[in-house]
Protein backbone atom coordinates (compact mmCIF):
# COMPACT_ATOMS: atom_id res chain seq x y z
CA UNK A 1 0.00 0.00 0.00
CA UNK A 2 0.96 3.48 -0.76
CA UNK A 3 2.78 5.27 2.07
CA UNK A 4 0.02 8.60 1.89
CA UNK A 5 -2.68 6.32 1.65
CA UNK A 6 -1.08 4.32 4.98
CA UNK A 7 -0.43 7.61 6.57
CA UNK A 8 -3.81 9.12 5.95
CA UNK A 9 -6.07 6.26 6.66
CA UNK A 10 -3.88 5.61 10.42
CA UNK A 11 -4.72 9.42 10.68
CA UNK A 12 -8.52 8.76 11.13
CA UNK A 13 -7.64 5.90 12.98
CA UNK A 14 -7.89 2.98 10.79
CA UNK A 15 -4.83 0.87 10.49
CA UNK A 16 -4.19 -2.36 7.90
CA UNK A 17 -1.75 -4.55 8.28
CA UNK A 18 -1.51 -7.97 6.83
CA UNK A 19 -2.36 -10.78 9.55
CA UNK A 20 1.35 -11.57 9.12
CA UNK A 21 2.95 -8.28 10.38
CA UNK A 22 0.15 -8.61 13.38
CA UNK A 23 0.95 -11.93 14.41
CA UNK A 24 4.96 -11.45 14.38
CA UNK A 25 4.42 -8.14 15.83
CA UNK A 26 2.23 -9.80 18.99
CA UNK A 27 4.61 -12.72 18.96
CA UNK A 28 7.52 -10.55 19.03
CA UNK A 29 6.30 -8.35 21.96
CA UNK A 30 4.89 -11.15 24.41
CA UNK A 31 8.14 -13.62 24.41
CA UNK A 32 8.01 -15.51 27.77
CA UNK A 33 11.49 -16.89 28.39
CA UNK A 34 11.63 -19.66 30.76
CA UNK A 35 12.99 -18.78 34.48
CA UNK A 36 16.33 -20.99 33.91
CA UNK A 37 19.41 -19.91 35.10
CA UNK A 38 22.62 -22.13 35.12
CA UNK A 39 25.22 -19.92 36.41
CA UNK A 40 26.80 -16.39 36.65
CA UNK A 41 24.71 -15.25 33.35
CA UNK A 42 21.66 -15.99 35.41
CA UNK A 43 22.20 -13.45 37.25
CA UNK A 44 22.68 -10.93 34.86
CA UNK A 45 19.38 -11.67 33.35
CA UNK A 46 17.50 -11.50 37.07
CA UNK A 47 19.48 -7.67 37.20
CA UNK A 48 17.68 -6.99 33.65
CA UNK A 49 13.95 -8.49 34.57
CA UNK A 50 14.78 -5.95 37.52
CA UNK A 51 13.72 -2.38 38.50
CA UNK A 52 16.56 -0.81 36.38
CA UNK A 53 16.87 -2.18 33.48
CA UNK A 54 13.35 -3.55 33.04
CA UNK A 55 13.05 -6.35 30.82
CA UNK A 56 8.82 -5.39 30.82
CA UNK A 57 9.59 -3.13 28.41
CA UNK A 58 10.16 -5.69 25.55
CA UNK A 59 7.38 -7.91 26.82
CA UNK A 60 9.83 -10.42 28.04
CA UNK A 61 9.53 -9.83 31.77
CA UNK A 62 7.29 -12.98 32.20
CA UNK A 63 9.56 -15.61 33.52
CA UNK A 64 8.01 -19.01 33.75
CA UNK A 65 9.33 -21.67 35.78
CA UNK A 66 8.10 -24.01 33.47
CA UNK A 67 8.92 -25.25 30.04
CA UNK A 68 5.10 -25.59 28.94
CA UNK A 69 4.07 -21.84 29.32
CA UNK A 70 7.75 -20.16 27.86
CA UNK A 71 9.01 -19.66 24.54
CA UNK A 72 12.56 -18.35 24.84
CA UNK A 73 14.75 -20.65 26.22
CA UNK A 74 17.42 -18.20 27.76
CA UNK A 75 20.77 -20.36 28.22
CA UNK A 76 22.03 -18.44 30.90
CA UNK A 77 25.20 -20.30 32.16
CA UNK A 78 28.19 -22.73 31.87
CA UNK A 79 26.44 -25.98 30.28
CA UNK A 80 28.26 -28.92 31.59
CA UNK A 81 27.87 -32.24 30.20
CA UNK A 82 25.83 -33.62 33.28
CA UNK A 83 23.36 -30.48 32.40
CA UNK A 84 23.35 -30.67 28.87
CA UNK A 85 20.55 -33.25 28.61
CA UNK A 86 18.48 -32.02 30.84
CA UNK A 87 18.51 -28.85 28.51
CA UNK A 88 17.73 -30.17 25.75
CA UNK A 89 15.08 -32.14 27.92
CA UNK A 90 13.68 -28.59 28.59
CA UNK A 91 13.53 -27.18 25.27
CA UNK A 92 11.47 -30.54 24.05
CA UNK A 93 9.32 -29.64 26.32
CA UNK A 94 8.87 -26.02 25.13
CA UNK A 95 5.82 -25.66 23.04
CA UNK A 96 6.22 -24.42 19.46
CA UNK A 97 7.31 -21.85 18.23
CA UNK A 98 10.60 -21.94 20.39
CA UNK A 99 13.45 -19.89 20.49
CA UNK A 100 16.89 -20.22 22.32
CA UNK A 101 19.53 -17.72 23.27
CA UNK A 102 22.56 -18.67 24.03
CA UNK A 103 23.71 -16.11 27.04
CA UNK A 104 27.30 -16.13 27.49
CA UNK A 105 30.99 -17.30 26.31
CA UNK A 106 30.17 -20.44 28.14
CA UNK A 107 27.25 -21.20 26.59
CA UNK A 108 28.01 -20.29 23.16
CA UNK A 109 31.42 -22.03 23.39
CA UNK A 110 32.37 -22.85 26.81
CA UNK A 111 34.07 -19.74 27.41
CA UNK A 112 36.96 -19.64 30.05
CA UNK A 113 36.12 -23.20 31.19
CA UNK A 114 36.27 -24.41 27.72
CA UNK A 115 39.26 -26.81 28.68
CA UNK A 116 37.22 -28.23 31.21
CA UNK A 117 36.18 -32.00 30.99
CA UNK A 118 32.92 -31.62 32.22
CA UNK A 119 31.96 -28.32 30.40
CA UNK A 120 30.67 -28.39 27.33
CA UNK A 121 31.92 -26.38 24.05
CA UNK A 122 28.85 -24.21 23.00
CA UNK A 123 24.77 -25.36 23.29
CA UNK A 124 24.68 -24.91 19.81
CA UNK A 125 26.19 -28.24 19.60
CA UNK A 126 22.86 -29.60 20.69
CA UNK A 127 19.86 -26.86 20.32
CA UNK A 128 19.41 -24.59 17.12
CA UNK A 129 20.50 -21.24 18.86
CA UNK A 130 18.59 -18.39 17.19
CA UNK A 131 20.68 -15.47 18.78
CA UNK A 132 24.52 -15.31 20.10
CA UNK A 133 24.99 -13.02 23.17
CA UNK A 134 28.31 -12.33 23.73
CA UNK A 135 29.98 -11.28 27.58
CA UNK A 136 31.04 -13.16 30.31
CA UNK A 137 29.00 -12.16 31.53
CA UNK A 138 27.54 -9.91 28.98
CA UNK A 139 25.40 -6.63 30.78
CA UNK A 140 21.64 -6.29 30.90
CA UNK A 141 22.14 -3.85 28.15
CA UNK A 142 23.28 -6.52 26.13
CA UNK A 143 20.72 -9.06 26.72
CA UNK A 144 18.42 -6.56 26.06
CA UNK A 145 20.09 -5.77 23.02
CA UNK A 146 19.65 -10.02 21.66
CA UNK A 147 16.53 -9.72 22.67
CA UNK A 148 16.09 -6.73 20.01
CA UNK A 149 17.65 -8.84 17.84
CA UNK A 150 15.36 -11.63 17.96
CA UNK A 151 12.69 -9.35 17.94
CA UNK A 152 13.73 -8.56 14.53
CA UNK A 153 14.19 -12.16 13.89
CA UNK A 154 10.42 -12.80 14.53
CA UNK A 155 9.33 -9.94 12.52
CA UNK A 156 10.90 -11.56 9.49
CA UNK A 157 9.41 -14.36 9.84
CA UNK A 158 6.88 -15.57 6.59
CA UNK A 159 4.12 -17.70 7.69
CA UNK A 160 3.80 -19.13 3.88
CA UNK A 161 6.11 -19.98 1.64
CA UNK A 162 8.80 -22.25 1.54
CA UNK A 163 11.12 -19.98 3.86
CA UNK A 164 8.35 -20.36 6.76
CA UNK A 165 9.56 -21.42 9.68
CA UNK A 166 10.20 -25.08 11.61
CA UNK A 167 7.07 -24.67 13.49
CA UNK A 168 4.86 -24.22 10.78
CA UNK A 169 6.44 -27.29 8.36
CA UNK A 170 4.49 -30.13 8.40
CA UNK A 171 6.52 -32.89 9.54
CA UNK A 172 9.44 -31.04 11.06
CA UNK A 173 10.28 -32.91 14.34
CA UNK A 174 10.27 -30.18 17.04
CA UNK A 175 11.49 -32.24 19.40
CA UNK A 176 15.42 -33.05 19.32
CA UNK A 177 17.40 -36.25 20.79
CA UNK A 178 18.30 -35.83 24.07
CA UNK A 179 22.07 -36.97 24.64
CA UNK A 180 23.19 -39.22 27.28
CA UNK A 181 25.96 -40.01 29.27
CA UNK A 182 28.16 -42.73 27.77
CA UNK A 183 31.31 -44.60 29.22
CA UNK A 184 33.31 -42.06 28.11
CA UNK A 185 31.78 -38.75 26.97
CA UNK A 186 28.00 -37.33 26.75
CA UNK A 187 26.63 -39.29 23.68
CA UNK A 188 26.43 -38.53 20.72
CA UNK A 189 29.10 -35.65 20.78
CA UNK A 190 26.50 -33.23 19.29
CA UNK A 191 23.47 -33.36 16.49
CA UNK A 192 23.83 -33.24 13.67
CA UNK A 193 20.78 -31.97 12.17
CA UNK A 194 22.16 -28.99 14.47
CA UNK A 195 25.39 -28.34 14.21
CA UNK A 196 28.31 -29.37 12.21
CA UNK A 197 32.42 -29.18 12.89
CA UNK A 198 33.77 -26.32 11.01
CA UNK A 199 35.69 -27.84 8.13
CA UNK A 200 39.28 -26.14 8.26
CA UNK A 201 40.48 -26.11 4.44
CA UNK A 202 43.87 -26.25 4.52
CA UNK A 203 45.98 -26.14 1.03
CA UNK A 204 47.21 -29.84 0.00
CA UNK B 1 32.97 -38.52 59.63
CA UNK B 2 30.58 -36.15 61.01
CA UNK B 3 28.70 -36.65 64.69
CA UNK B 4 25.14 -35.89 63.47
CA UNK B 5 23.53 -36.11 66.90
CA UNK B 6 21.25 -38.68 64.84
CA UNK B 7 17.87 -37.98 66.94
CA UNK B 8 15.90 -36.81 64.16
CA UNK B 9 17.22 -39.04 61.47
CA UNK B 10 16.48 -42.16 63.99
CA UNK B 11 12.80 -40.82 64.84
CA UNK B 12 11.67 -40.38 60.54
CA UNK B 13 13.89 -43.90 59.72
CA UNK B 14 11.63 -45.71 62.79
CA UNK B 15 8.85 -45.31 60.42
CA UNK B 16 10.22 -48.03 57.76
CA UNK B 17 9.86 -48.16 54.35
CA UNK B 18 5.93 -47.36 53.62
CA UNK B 19 4.11 -47.66 50.51
CA UNK B 20 2.41 -43.98 51.26
CA UNK B 21 5.90 -42.65 50.68
CA UNK B 22 6.54 -40.17 47.61
CA UNK B 23 9.91 -39.33 46.52
CA UNK B 24 10.30 -36.02 44.29
CA UNK B 25 13.19 -34.59 42.55
CA UNK B 26 13.21 -31.31 43.22
CA UNK B 27 15.77 -29.83 40.44
CA UNK B 28 18.24 -29.12 38.88
CA UNK B 29 15.53 -26.99 36.76
CA UNK B 30 13.14 -26.00 39.90
CA UNK B 31 12.68 -22.37 40.18
CA UNK B 32 13.50 -22.43 43.84
CA UNK B 33 16.99 -24.44 43.85
CA UNK B 34 19.06 -21.03 43.33
CA UNK B 35 20.79 -22.71 39.87
CA UNK B 36 21.46 -25.98 39.54
CA UNK B 37 20.94 -28.14 42.35
CA UNK B 38 18.66 -31.07 42.70
CA UNK B 39 17.36 -32.70 46.18
CA UNK B 40 16.10 -36.08 45.71
CA UNK B 41 13.24 -35.90 48.39
CA UNK B 42 10.99 -38.52 49.76
CA UNK B 43 8.14 -37.62 51.88
CA UNK B 44 5.26 -39.21 53.79
CA UNK B 45 2.03 -37.08 53.13
CA UNK B 46 4.04 -33.56 52.90
CA UNK B 47 6.56 -34.36 55.64
CA UNK B 48 10.32 -34.75 54.63
CA UNK B 49 11.72 -38.19 55.72
CA UNK B 50 14.94 -38.00 53.26
CA UNK B 51 16.69 -35.41 51.65
CA UNK B 52 19.56 -36.30 49.44
CA UNK B 53 21.34 -33.57 47.45
CA UNK B 54 22.30 -34.08 44.39
CA UNK B 55 25.69 -32.32 43.41
CA UNK B 56 27.25 -31.71 40.11
CA UNK B 57 25.36 -30.03 37.61
CA UNK B 58 27.88 -26.97 37.42
CA UNK B 59 31.13 -29.01 37.90
CA UNK B 60 33.58 -26.62 35.69
CA UNK B 61 36.74 -28.11 36.67
CA UNK B 62 37.49 -24.81 38.64
CA UNK B 63 40.65 -26.79 41.14
CA UNK B 64 41.62 -28.56 37.48
CA UNK B 65 42.01 -25.96 35.53
CA UNK B 66 43.68 -23.68 37.96
CA UNK B 67 46.46 -26.16 38.63
CA UNK B 68 47.45 -25.77 34.54
CA UNK B 69 47.20 -22.27 34.53
CA UNK B 70 49.39 -19.49 36.03
CA UNK B 71 49.06 -18.19 39.48
CA UNK B 72 47.52 -14.94 38.41
CA UNK B 73 45.30 -16.84 35.68
CA UNK B 74 43.70 -18.14 38.60
CA UNK B 75 42.75 -15.21 39.64
CA UNK B 76 39.79 -14.39 37.15
CA UNK B 77 38.22 -17.95 37.50
CA UNK B 78 37.87 -17.01 41.37
CA UNK B 79 35.28 -14.50 40.29
CA UNK B 80 33.54 -16.92 38.97
CA UNK B 81 33.41 -19.47 41.99
CA UNK B 82 31.04 -17.36 44.30
CA UNK B 83 29.28 -15.35 41.37
CA UNK B 84 27.66 -12.76 44.20
CA UNK B 85 30.77 -12.20 45.31
CA UNK B 86 33.71 -12.29 43.44
CA UNK B 87 35.82 -9.55 45.19
CA UNK B 88 35.88 -12.09 48.39
CA UNK B 89 36.61 -14.76 46.64
CA UNK B 90 39.85 -12.92 45.60
CA UNK B 91 40.80 -11.42 48.45
CA UNK B 92 40.74 -15.42 49.75
CA UNK B 93 42.91 -16.45 46.95
CA UNK B 94 45.35 -13.36 46.88
CA UNK B 95 45.64 -13.22 50.90
CA UNK B 96 46.60 -17.71 50.31
CA UNK B 97 49.24 -16.30 47.01
CA UNK B 98 50.64 -14.04 49.67
CA UNK B 99 50.97 -16.25 52.36
CA UNK B 100 52.89 -18.72 50.07
CA UNK B 101 54.74 -16.28 48.37
CA UNK B 102 55.72 -14.14 51.56
CA UNK B 103 54.15 -10.53 50.30
CA UNK B 104 53.36 -7.25 52.04
CA UNK B 105 50.45 -5.58 51.44
CA UNK B 106 50.56 -1.47 51.28
CA UNK B 107 47.75 0.17 53.29
CA UNK B 108 46.02 1.76 51.05
CA UNK B 109 45.28 -1.53 49.21
CA UNK B 110 44.48 -3.28 52.24
CA UNK B 111 41.50 -0.33 53.05
CA UNK B 112 40.62 -0.88 49.31
CA UNK B 113 40.06 -5.10 49.84
CA UNK B 114 38.41 -4.36 53.44
CA UNK B 115 35.90 -1.30 51.63
CA UNK B 116 34.79 -3.81 48.36
CA UNK B 117 34.48 -7.02 50.60
CA UNK B 118 32.13 -5.40 53.05
CA UNK B 119 30.44 -3.65 50.01
CA UNK B 120 30.04 -7.15 48.82
CA UNK B 121 28.92 -8.59 51.63
CA UNK B 122 26.03 -5.68 51.58
CA UNK B 123 25.14 -6.88 47.98
CA UNK B 124 25.45 -10.31 48.89
CA UNK B 125 22.56 -10.25 52.27
CA UNK B 126 20.65 -7.70 50.31
CA UNK B 127 20.13 -10.78 47.69
CA UNK B 128 20.15 -13.46 49.59
CA UNK B 129 17.16 -11.85 51.62
CA UNK B 130 15.19 -11.04 48.60
CA UNK B 131 16.16 -14.38 47.57
CA UNK B 132 14.61 -16.37 50.25
CA UNK B 133 11.63 -13.92 50.48
CA UNK B 134 10.60 -14.92 47.06
CA UNK B 135 10.97 -18.21 48.11
CA UNK B 136 8.62 -17.51 50.66
CA UNK B 137 5.85 -16.19 48.35
CA UNK B 138 6.59 -12.80 47.99
CA UNK B 139 7.36 -12.78 44.23
CA UNK B 140 8.92 -10.00 42.73
CA UNK B 141 9.07 -7.13 45.31
CA UNK B 142 11.54 -7.93 48.41
CA UNK B 143 13.63 -8.91 45.14
CA UNK B 144 13.36 -5.32 43.08
CA UNK B 145 14.37 -3.33 46.10
CA UNK B 146 17.41 -5.63 46.60
CA UNK B 147 18.35 -5.54 43.45
CA UNK B 148 17.74 -1.65 43.33
CA UNK B 149 20.50 -1.31 46.53
CA UNK B 150 22.87 -3.94 44.34
CA UNK B 151 23.12 -1.93 41.34
CA UNK B 152 24.05 1.55 42.91
CA UNK B 153 27.29 -0.93 44.61
CA UNK B 154 27.83 -2.44 41.50
CA UNK B 155 28.12 0.88 39.69
CA UNK B 156 30.75 1.37 42.52
CA UNK B 157 32.43 -1.83 41.47
CA UNK B 158 32.23 -0.97 38.09
CA UNK B 159 33.71 2.48 38.16
CA UNK B 160 36.64 0.78 40.62
CA UNK B 161 37.10 -2.29 39.07
CA UNK B 162 35.79 -2.63 35.37
CA UNK B 163 33.47 -5.20 35.73
CA UNK B 164 30.08 -5.10 37.13
CA UNK B 165 30.12 -8.96 38.47
CA UNK B 166 33.35 -10.19 37.46
CA UNK B 167 35.82 -7.95 39.09
CA UNK B 168 39.39 -9.49 38.96
CA UNK B 169 40.48 -6.53 41.37
CA UNK B 170 42.86 -7.97 43.94
CA UNK B 171 46.41 -9.20 42.82
CA UNK B 172 49.59 -10.27 44.55
CA UNK B 173 50.28 -7.63 47.09
CA UNK B 174 47.64 -5.13 46.90
CA UNK B 175 45.16 -4.15 44.24
CA UNK B 176 45.30 -3.76 40.50
CA UNK B 177 44.02 -0.39 40.16
CA UNK B 178 43.79 2.79 42.75
CA UNK B 179 40.65 4.24 43.12
CA UNK B 180 39.52 6.90 40.43
CA UNK B 181 38.94 10.35 41.55
CA UNK B 182 35.40 10.87 43.55
CA UNK B 183 35.40 7.38 44.09
CA UNK B 184 35.27 7.19 47.84
CA UNK B 185 32.88 10.19 47.92
CA UNK B 186 30.83 8.24 45.70
CA UNK B 187 31.28 5.51 47.49
CA UNK B 188 30.51 7.30 51.23
CA UNK B 189 27.11 8.16 49.52
CA UNK B 190 26.19 4.63 48.83
CA UNK B 191 26.59 3.44 52.26
CA UNK B 192 25.47 6.77 54.06
CA UNK B 193 22.19 5.65 51.95
CA UNK B 194 21.92 1.95 52.67
CA UNK B 195 20.77 2.17 56.43
CA UNK B 196 17.57 3.67 54.88
CA UNK B 197 17.05 0.97 52.74
CA UNK B 198 17.36 -1.59 55.56
CA UNK B 199 14.90 0.42 57.50
CA UNK B 200 12.64 -0.15 54.89
CA UNK B 201 13.25 -3.76 54.87
CA UNK B 202 12.64 -4.64 58.11
CA UNK B 203 10.06 -2.27 58.24
CA UNK B 204 8.58 -3.85 56.16
CA UNK B 205 9.29 -7.67 56.73
CA UNK B 206 10.92 -8.03 60.28
CA UNK B 207 7.50 -8.17 61.81
CA UNK B 208 5.78 -9.10 59.21
CA UNK B 209 3.23 -11.90 60.13
CA UNK B 210 3.68 -14.59 57.25
CA UNK B 211 7.62 -13.91 57.16
CA UNK B 212 7.37 -15.30 60.99
CA UNK B 213 4.74 -17.84 60.52
CA UNK B 214 6.91 -19.50 57.57
CA UNK B 215 10.46 -19.48 58.96
CA UNK B 216 10.66 -19.08 63.06
CA UNK B 217 10.93 -22.51 64.42
CA UNK B 218 11.63 -23.80 60.93
CA UNK B 219 15.24 -25.43 59.79
CA UNK B 220 16.48 -25.21 63.11
CA UNK B 221 19.90 -26.57 63.23
CA UNK B 222 21.13 -26.89 66.62
CA UNK B 223 24.42 -25.06 67.93
CA UNK B 224 26.54 -28.76 68.18
CA UNK B 225 25.83 -29.61 64.38
CA UNK B 226 26.01 -26.71 63.62
CA UNK B 227 30.20 -26.97 64.89
CA UNK B 228 30.09 -30.37 64.54
CA UNK B 229 29.09 -30.19 59.96
CA UNK B 230 31.73 -27.07 60.53
CA UNK B 231 29.27 -24.56 59.07
CA UNK B 232 30.40 -21.03 58.86
CA UNK B 233 29.24 -17.60 58.22
CA UNK B 234 25.86 -16.44 59.10
CA UNK B 235 24.65 -20.26 59.16
CA UNK B 236 26.78 -21.19 62.10
CA UNK B 237 26.26 -17.43 63.56
CA UNK B 238 22.39 -17.77 63.98
CA UNK B 239 22.81 -21.12 65.62
CA UNK B 240 24.75 -19.06 68.50
CA UNK B 241 28.28 -19.66 67.59
CA UNK B 242 29.80 -16.18 67.65
CA UNK B 243 32.61 -16.98 65.36
CA UNK B 244 33.93 -14.70 62.57
CA UNK B 245 36.97 -14.79 60.84
CA UNK B 246 37.59 -11.19 60.80
CA UNK B 247 37.35 -11.15 64.82
CA UNK B 248 39.63 -14.02 65.21
CA UNK B 249 42.20 -13.84 62.28
CA UNK B 250 42.11 -10.09 61.91
CA UNK B 251 43.62 -10.16 58.59
CA UNK B 252 43.83 -7.04 56.62
CA UNK B 253 43.16 -4.45 58.77
CA UNK B 254 39.62 -5.33 60.08
CA UNK B 255 41.74 -5.05 64.03
CA UNK B 256 41.59 -1.56 63.45
CA UNK B 257 37.30 -1.47 63.22
CA UNK B 258 35.15 -1.28 65.93
CA UNK B 259 32.18 -3.84 65.01
CA UNK B 260 29.71 -6.41 67.02
CA UNK B 261 29.40 -10.11 65.52
CA UNK B 262 25.72 -10.67 66.14
CA UNK B 263 24.99 -13.99 67.05
CA UNK B 264 21.60 -15.94 66.64
CA UNK B 265 19.49 -17.89 69.55
CA UNK B 266 17.66 -20.45 67.76
CA UNK B 267 19.17 -20.86 64.59
CA UNK B 268 16.12 -21.30 62.79
CA UNK B 269 15.32 -19.36 59.49
CA UNK B 270 14.00 -16.42 60.97
CA UNK B 271 17.66 -15.86 63.16
CA UNK B 272 19.55 -16.54 60.00
CA UNK B 273 17.44 -14.04 58.14
CA UNK B 274 17.42 -11.33 61.23
CA UNK B 275 20.97 -12.02 61.26
CA UNK B 276 21.91 -10.68 58.12
CA UNK B 277 20.42 -7.40 58.68
CA UNK B 278 22.43 -6.95 61.54
CA UNK B 279 25.75 -8.10 60.11
CA UNK B 280 24.48 -5.74 57.48
CA UNK B 281 24.65 -2.84 59.91
CA UNK B 282 27.84 -3.99 61.20
CA UNK B 283 29.24 -3.90 57.50
CA UNK B 284 27.69 -0.33 57.14
CA UNK B 285 29.72 0.81 60.54
CA UNK B 286 32.97 -0.90 59.19
CA UNK B 287 32.44 1.07 55.55
CA UNK B 288 32.09 4.25 57.22
CA UNK B 289 35.14 4.10 59.71
CA UNK B 290 37.27 2.57 56.41
CA UNK B 291 35.88 5.05 53.95
CA UNK B 292 37.15 8.14 56.73
CA UNK B 293 40.43 6.27 57.52
CA UNK B 294 41.68 5.37 54.19
CA UNK B 295 45.38 6.67 53.86
CA UNK B 296 46.77 7.91 50.75
CA UNK B 297 49.76 5.78 48.98
CA UNK B 298 50.15 2.91 46.77
CA UNK B 299 47.64 0.18 45.88
CA UNK B 300 50.01 -2.26 44.96
CA UNK B 301 53.82 -3.58 45.60
CA UNK B 302 55.44 -2.30 42.36
CA UNK B 303 58.21 -5.04 43.03
CA UNK B 304 56.42 -7.68 42.71
CA UNK B 305 56.57 -9.55 39.54
CA UNK B 306 53.01 -11.33 38.73
CA UNK B 307 54.00 -12.43 34.84
CA UNK B 308 56.26 -14.96 35.97
CA UNK B 309 55.12 -15.74 39.18
CA UNK B 310 57.06 -18.13 40.97
CA UNK B 311 56.62 -18.74 44.72
CA UNK B 312 58.94 -21.00 46.47
CA UNK B 313 57.73 -24.58 47.07
CA UNK B 314 55.86 -24.77 50.48
CA UNK B 315 51.76 -24.52 51.11
CA UNK B 316 49.84 -22.00 52.37
CA UNK B 317 46.01 -21.74 53.29
CA UNK B 318 45.05 -18.41 53.14
CA UNK B 319 40.63 -18.18 54.58
CA UNK B 320 38.48 -14.83 54.91
CA UNK B 321 35.22 -14.19 56.37
CA UNK B 322 33.35 -13.79 53.16
CA UNK B 323 29.36 -13.11 53.09
CA UNK B 324 28.16 -16.86 52.98
CA UNK B 325 31.61 -17.62 55.49
CA UNK B 326 34.59 -19.61 55.59
CA UNK B 327 35.97 -18.79 51.80
CA UNK B 328 39.52 -20.64 52.37
CA UNK B 329 42.35 -21.27 49.26
CA UNK B 330 44.65 -24.12 50.09
CA UNK B 331 47.41 -24.32 47.79
CA UNK B 332 50.46 -25.88 47.48
CA UNK B 333 53.73 -25.00 45.41
CA UNK B 334 56.21 -26.95 43.91
CA UNK B 335 58.55 -23.82 42.75
CA UNK B 336 56.74 -23.61 39.39
CA UNK B 337 54.80 -21.18 37.70
CA UNK B 338 51.77 -22.79 38.34
CA UNK B 339 49.99 -24.68 41.63
CA UNK B 340 50.85 -28.07 42.35
CA UNK B 341 47.80 -28.60 44.20
CA UNK B 342 44.99 -25.97 44.62
CA UNK B 343 41.89 -26.51 46.83
CA UNK B 344 38.89 -24.14 47.42
CA UNK B 345 37.11 -24.55 50.49
CA UNK B 346 33.70 -23.19 49.44
CA UNK B 347 31.05 -22.28 52.28
CA UNK B 348 28.53 -22.79 50.66
CA UNK B 349 28.92 -26.98 49.77
CA UNK B 350 29.93 -27.33 53.52
CA UNK B 351 27.19 -25.16 55.07
CA UNK B 352 24.88 -27.41 52.41
CA UNK B 353 26.42 -30.69 54.07
CA UNK B 354 24.04 -30.14 57.67
CA UNK B 355 20.71 -29.75 54.87
CA UNK B 356 19.03 -32.72 55.51
CA UNK B 357 18.87 -32.68 59.30
CA UNK B 358 17.64 -28.82 58.80
CA UNK B 359 14.87 -30.38 56.85
CA UNK B 360 13.66 -33.86 58.35
CA UNK B 361 10.64 -33.79 59.81
CA UNK B 362 9.27 -29.86 58.18
CA UNK B 363 6.69 -29.82 55.84
CA UNK B 364 8.19 -29.75 51.88
CA UNK B 365 6.83 -26.43 51.24
CA UNK B 366 9.51 -25.25 53.66
CA UNK B 367 12.46 -27.27 52.26
CA UNK B 368 12.48 -24.03 49.84
CA UNK B 369 12.95 -21.73 53.06
CA UNK B 370 15.38 -23.41 54.46
CA UNK B 371 17.68 -23.73 51.49
CA UNK B 372 17.04 -20.04 50.68
CA UNK B 373 18.12 -19.37 54.14
CA UNK B 374 21.49 -21.40 53.49
CA UNK B 375 22.53 -19.00 50.85
CA UNK B 376 24.25 -21.07 48.61
CA UNK B 377 25.59 -20.65 45.25
CA UNK B 378 25.63 -23.27 42.56
CA UNK B 379 29.40 -22.08 41.23
CA UNK B 380 30.77 -22.31 44.78
CA UNK B 381 28.85 -25.66 45.49
CA UNK B 382 30.07 -27.64 42.48
CA UNK B 383 33.30 -25.27 41.43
Amino acid sequence: MESDLRSELSRQGVMIVSLEALYNWGRSNSLWPLGFGLACCAIEMMAASMARFDLARFGAEVFRPSPRQADLMIVAGTVTKKMAPQVVRLYNQMPEPKYVMAMGACAISGGPFKQGYNVLKGIDRYLPVDVHVPGCPPRPEALIEGLMALQRRIMRQRLTGPERPRHLQAGEASELPVPTLGARDIEPPYHAAVWRPPRVARAS
Amino acid sequence: MIDRGGSRRDECEAGGEDAGRLEVSMGPQHPSTHGVFRMDVVLEGETVVRLKPVFGYLHRNHEKIAEQTTYLGSMPYTDRLDYFCSLTSNWAYALAVEKLAGLAVPERAEYLRVITAELTRLQNHACQMGFMLQDLGAMGTPMMYAFREREKILDLFESLTGSRMMCNYMRFGGCRADAPAGWIEAARGVVGDFPRFLDEYEALLATNEIVMARTQGVGVLPRDLAINASASGPVLRASGVGYDIRKTDRYGVYDRFDFRVPVGDHGDCYDRFMLRLLEMRESVKILEAALEQIPAGPVIDGKVKLRNFKPRAGEAYGRIEGPKGEIGFYLISDGSASPYRYRVRPPSLINLTALEEMCLGQKVADVVVILGSIDIVLGEVDR
